[in-house]
């Protein structure tokens, strides 16, 4: 695209695409902010005219607030670390030569193309049940009290869940990282004397930088959003009440759009805050 | 101290054996080179004596000792490799540095090793750069620094030069031979240029199949090759090979002589052929003849200025004293 001519062409063949993207974006976002300023219960009079300030008011204002912040954030990081942790060394492991490792990565990957509410439900029936669940059952197998998993460790029953569903995710992007490391590295690194841990200290994991960003900032985007996963278990009970899950809570149950609309655009402010941050501490990476 | 002894030494991988057992002992202090074909075990052996590959049966001694079974990082030998496997997120000083901080060494000792072999390697401006940021020709002195540093009982090379252009591989060629004057430490060099086999080598190991053709000074290899495979392959251009009746009235199958043994006449000598392409270089001229029975085309070396041109009619006499002749089984017939 050298000439000013084919310049002005691509900006004509390009100009659909973006005015469709910016309509996709701009309208639910500018519709969002405007119910936000109005007070309207659909169910109890529909739109009641403007609302000042007062949705945003009581949006924070409600007891439920912080909660469903904190435990947005929890819920977000603790999948975060577990995801990245168990990632990396599943992804060390994938990559040793072994008996059958095609059919075994095949099925590691497995998990991420299974719903989210479907994931959940069998989670929640096959193995979280505290009568009928797999687990209650090895917890009595080994004479233990069975465990009411969503109530008792409403958290982190969630993280499992979720973390499940996004560890092949994670697995997947680390392999072909770990692949790419040149082999003659870690064969110098031998040599000079690092040990295997000191090799994957020195060597793998400083390799590994750039995936594990990309891991964490796709995924935190994700994550951020998720509803499924609670909706079909917890319902929002057991503090799993996330900043989605409130908003949906204020428009579905309380029938209130103005509130909701006010809720979704925090949401808006508290994912740009926690981006932010993430581009801070691990953006370094995607440089050099 | 260094000396390198492999007893009875083999390589398999799965079913085919690259490395057939074999016997060689690396003097302390001695620069020896493996020269051969692509695929012939060079590499393969190297990684044996580093330690890098299991042997499948034999000995490695290190020093009288049996290093066989010792771990890579015990064996107190040092690698260089051909993609110069430095470590990209850390900056030169701590690449060369590395080695050290594994070994537990002090802050102090760590700084003055690393400033000494940034000296000697004129690394001193770049310490602080990345590997990323360096020329090829840097990178190549980043990790021969990093092998300095531990002062090691032998370096090893795999073709260190083989990324880089020909005038910088003349220069890396010089310095490397100026660093082993300097520090006396044995080397092994993997190369599969005769060039540098011949301009860097006190020994020279041909290599070819697995097999060790012939071991010597690269004196004695160009002068006496005990076979036609090394007589073929250490020379530049190639020896010339002639068979049938030319070589049979010499009692041989196979009769060699280098380029530069041969007197080029226009009037008189034993062979007759006719000019071909020929390669003007300067101070030579390589000369392909054609239509002498037994070799097609038979390689002569003339001096630069030589007025001879495609189609022109010229006759040979071989130097006698410097006739190889080779039995039908291509060993050396004395
Ligand atoms: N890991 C391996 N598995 C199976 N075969 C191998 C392996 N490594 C090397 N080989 C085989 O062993 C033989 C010798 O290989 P090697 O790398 O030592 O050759 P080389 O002399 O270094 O060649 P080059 O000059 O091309 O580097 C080759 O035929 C190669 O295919
Ligand atoms: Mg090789």
């Amino acid at each position: 695209m050298a000439t000013k001519a084919s310049r002005s062409a691509a900006r004509l063949m390009m100009a659909p695409a973006v005015v469709l993207l910016l309509g996709w974006m701009l309208v639910p976002l500018s519709m969002t902010v405007w119910f936000s300023f109005r007070k309207f219960l659909p169910l109890r009079g529909g739109d009641l005219g403007w609302a000042g300030w007062e949705n945003y008011s009581r949006f924070v204002s409600s007891s439920s607030f912080w909660p469903a912040v904190s435990t947005t954030l929890i819920i977000v990081g603790s999948v975060l670390v577990v995801t990245v942790v168990l990632g990396v060394l599943l992804a060390l492991l994938l990559d040793q030569p072994f008996w059958g490792r095609g059919i075994v990565r095949i099925l590691v990957i497995a998990p991420f193309f299974v719903m989210p509410t479907v994931s959940a439900l069998v989670w929640k029936n096959m193995f979280m049940d505290p009568t009928n669940g797999l687990l209650a059952y090895l917890w009595r197998l080994f004479g233990a009290e069975p465990l009411a998993w969503l109530s008792e460790a409403s958290k982190e029953s969630i993280v499992m869940i979720i973390a499940w569903r996004w560890l092949p995710f994670a697995t997947l992007i680390l392999l072909t990282a770990i692949q790419s490391l040149d082999n003659e590295q870690l064969e110098a690194a031998e040599m000079d004397g690092a040990g295997p841990l000191q090799r994957f200290g020195h060597i793998i994991l400083p390799h590994l930088g750039r995936a594990i960003t990309i891991v964490i900032l796709i995924q935190t985007i994700f994550l951020l959003s998720i509803f499924a996963e609670i909706f079909v278990t917890t319902g929002g009970a057991f503090g799993t009440r996330t900043l989605t899950y409130l908003i949906f809570q204020r428009v579905l149950e309380s029938q209130n759009v103005g509130l909701g609309s006010a809720g979704g655009v925090y949401a808006i402010i508290l994912a740009n805050i926690v981006a932010l941050f993430l581009m801070r501490i691990v953006g370094r990476n995607l440089d050099a | 101290m260094g000396q390198i002894r492999l007893e009875q030494v083999t390589k398999s991988f799965g079913e085919v054996q690259v490395i057939q057992p074999l016997d060689l002992t690396l003097e302390d202090g001695e620069f020896t080179v493996f020269v051969g074909p692509s695929g012939c075990g060079k590499s393969t052996l190297l990684r044996l004596i580093a330690g890098l590959e299991d042997v499948s049966s034999g000995r490695i001694l290190i020093d009288g000792k049996d290093a066989t079974a010792l771990v890579p990082a015990k064996r107190g030998l040092a690698m260089v490799f051909q993609s110069y496997a430095l470590y990209p997120h850390m900056s030169v000083r701590r690449n060369i540095a590395f080695p050290l901080r594994m070994a537990r060494m002090s802050r102090a000792e760590i700084d003055r090793r690393v400033e000494e072999a940034a000296e000697v390697l004129n690394l001193r401006e770049y310490l602080d750069r990345r590997p990323g940021q360096l020329s090829g020709g840097q990178r190549q002195r980043v990790a021969i620094g990093r092998a300095i540093v531990r002062e090691p009982a032998a370096f090893l090379f795999d073709e260190p030069l083989s990324n880089l252009d020909a005038a910088l591989r003349v220069g890396m060629r010089m310095e490397i031979s100026e660093l082993h004057k300097k520090l006396g430490t044995t080397m092994i060099y993997v190369t599969h240029d005769q060039v540098e086999a011949m301009t860097m080598a006190d020994r020279i190991v041909v290599l070819q199949g697995g097999i060790i053709e012939q071991v010597g000074s690269p004196l004695e290899l160009y002068q006496r090759p005990c076979n036609q495979f090394v007589a073929g392959f250490i020379g530049s251009p190639r020896m010339n090979l002639i068979e049938g009746p030319e070589a049979a009235r010499e009692g041989a199958t196979t009769l060699g002589i280098r380029p530069e043994h041969l007197r080029l006449s226009r009037s008189e000598g034993p062979w007759e052929g006719t000019v071909g392409v020929s390669e003007h270089l300067g101070s030579d001229t390589f000369l392909h003849i054609h239509g002498i029975p037994g070799c097609d085309p038979f390689t002569v070396r003339a001096s630069g200025e030589v007025d001879l041109r495609h189609g022109d009619a010229v006759f040979l006499t071989p130097d006698r004293a410097r006739l190889h002749r080779f039995d039908a089984e291509g060993r050396r017939i004395e």
